[in-house]
């Protein structure tokens, strides 16, 4: 329980009810637990967080916290065991750490498909994918098949058909951890573009600890075994941010040591 | 808390980097801004997969010219093999005799009637079982019960030689072509059918979950993403459904003669051992293989390959 207070006091405006604007996402008190009777594993205990319009919230946690579960609870792929997730504009897009494109279609056609799914009329789905393939810095990519593209690239039209869905909540599920450093950070820059251009609400899952500082407006760390929701760090660093940057690095040494206090508790128990 | 030893290392790199970023930073940015563009491009350059196609030489060398080589290497045997009279000419014609009676065929103007015969009746075959397998095969796949109930028997049924059900057939329907059909079907439905369910089983979770997430559901995510996703397996069953709906006919072909029915391949065949050609049985035999062989190739080999290649399986695969 107390974790769950220690997050509503250091984020009051969030967790109010009486927020005049409706939040992106609202989880509220969340369980989930795996398993049969007998054999129950909980994996998210007590989850309250809340999700303001056009925030980027990075969800940081070790192996086991349930982050991808998570994720597939507020994404609607999974039902939490008990609470209430809402999430008010609608579905929210999904980003995979595998970029999860149809190797059957273009890269054009991958996000037109998602346009299709969406309701978009098939006039209109053209040029919307040539204008997201252009957001993602990909313009001349329309007609690439996925074997086609690199790792940095394919996450790029992966996050051009998330945004193709118009959803106004992005989440994202380590969707850099596979890329090499440097491709990396070229798409931390492209995200907190788009991020800013697009105005849509981010939460994003990672185990890194310095990647959610260069990213995020907020840090909220989870524990392990079960997933609670220790503390929650607002970052107060100005966009665009890098990650060599010393607020940044200062921040990130203050959320790993939590973090790896949080670790330490499962070595002794 | 932690102990001193494991921040120092973080410390020491943190205090690095900021007596760097501290100095000049803004400027640095703008510069990146412009750059960004120039990297991503650079980095896109760098990491592109370049796939190589082969040339028309190189598929001739490669391709066309060792099935040449050994076909006429197994002619030159059997020449040899006549040659040295290791047995009856009855039994071993000279391979000019076969030559011959394919010349006289042609001539005859019977060739080409006796081949289509067979091709159309295989070919019609193949489309009734392709219609009737598909839905077999999704609801197989997708639908827990069914697949518990036919599954054993759609794979155990490929076992069963297709000859085999050319005696029942032929009590049920008649010397007639519905037989002929009714052989290809049980011959050629359970190979597709399993081809499709192997493809769906093989599709990567992943495609579905993320097939949810885009708002596809039920028929819509069958359509959209399961059937694509699982059309090399698909496609891999109607190669060999198209293989068992030939040998099926063949199987009935030579079992059953009528007037009515027509001269195929396999009545040819069968004609030619009742009349004790032997030439005339190699030719047979050699005009269904080839039959065979060059449906598989004209038709099936290159959708095949445009869907392995269209996903960069074909690439990787070598």
């Amino acid at each position: 329980m107390s974790p769950a207070l220690t997050t509503e006091k250091a984020d009051p405006a969030g967790t109010t009810a009486t927020v005049a604007a409706d939040p992106a996402v609202r989880i509220d008190h969340v369980h989930k637990a795996f398993g049969r009777a007998g054999a129950v594993q909980p994996v998210l205990d007590d989850i309250t967080l809340t999700v303001r319009p056009g925030e980027f919230v990075c969800i940081l946690g070790a192996s086991g916290c349930g982050k991808s579960t998570l994720l597939n609870l507020i994404a609607g792929l999974d039902r939490p065991t008990a609470g209430t997730i809402e999430v008010p504009g609608g579905r929210p897009a999904l980003m995979f750490q595998e970029h999860a494109l149809f190797p059957w279609l273009t890269a054009g056609k991958n996000i037109e498909l998602a346009l299709r799914l969406r309701g978009v009329p098939r006039a209109d789905r053209r040029p919307e994918a040539e204008r997201l393939l252009e957001l993602v810095r990909l313009g001349g990519s329309y007609g690439k098949r996925v074997h086609e593209l690199s790792g940095g690239m394919r996450q790029r039209v992966a996050m051009a058909r998330a945004l193709a869905q118009d959803s106004r909540v992005l989440l994202m599920d380590e969707p850099f951890a596979a890329l090499d450093a440097i491709t990396r950070d070229v798409l931390h820059d492209e995200l907190t573009r788009i991020w800013s251009e697009t105005g849509v609400s981010v939460l994003f899952v990672t185990h890194n600890v310095r990647e959610a500082v260069r990213l995020a407006e907020r840090v909220v760390l989870l524990s392990s075994r079960p997933g609670r929701v220790v503390r929650d760090w607002s970052v107060d660093i100005p966009q665009p941010r890098r990650i060599e940057d010393a607020a940044v690095a200062d921040l990130s040494i203050e959320i790993t040591e939590e973090l790896r206090g949080e670790i330490r508790r499962h070595g002794r128990a | 808390m932690a102990g001193p030893e494991t921040t120092g290392a973080t410390d020491a790199n943190g205090v690095s980097a900021t007596e760097k970023s501290t100095t000049g930073t803004t400027a640095v940015r703008e510069k990146d801004a412009r750059d960004m563009e120039g990297l991503e491009a650079g980095l896109d350059a760098l990491d592109t997969v370049q796939i190589k196609r082969t040339s028309p030489t190189e598929v001739l060398v490669q391709k066309v010219l060792p099935p040449i080589v050994a076909v006429a290497l197994v002619v030159a045997i059997w020449k040899l093999l006549v040659v040295a009279e290791v047995t009856d000419d009855y039994k071993l014609p000279d391979p000019g005799l076969v030559w011959d009676a394919l010349r006289e065929l042609w001539l005859q103007g019977e060739l080409l009637d006796i081949v289509w015969t067979s091709v159309s009746r295989g070919l019609f075959g193949f489309l009734i079982a392709l219609a009737i397998a598909t839905p077999l095969g999704l609801v197989v796949a997708r639908v827990k019960f069914v697949r518990a109930a036919l599954g054993p028997i759609l794979s155990g049924l490929q076992s069963l030689p297709s000859v085999a059900w050319v005696p029942p057939a032929v009590i049920w329907l008649g010397l007639n072509d519905q037989m002929m059909y009714t052989v290809i079907l049980l011959g050629a439905v359970p190979s597709i059918a399993n081809g499709l369910v192997a493809g769906i089983d093989q599709v990567p979770p992943l495609f579905l979950r993320a097939g949810r997430t885009l708002g596809a559901r039920g028929l819509v995510s069958a359509r959209h993403i399961l059937l694509p996703a699982a059309l090399p397996g698909y496609v891999a069953g109607l190669k060999q459904g198209w293989a068992f709906s030939w040998r099926s006919l063949m199987a009935a072909e030579i079992i059953a003669k009528s007037p009515e029915l027509g001269l195929g391949l396999g009545q040819y065949l069968e004609n030619q051992r009742n009349n004790s050609d032997m030439a005339g049985v190699m030719l047979g035999i050699t005009l269904i293989l080839v039959v065979g062989i060059a449906i598989e190739l004209l038709i099936f080999a290159p959708i095949e390959r445009r869907v392995l290649r269209s996903r960069g399986l074909l690439a990787s695969a070598r």
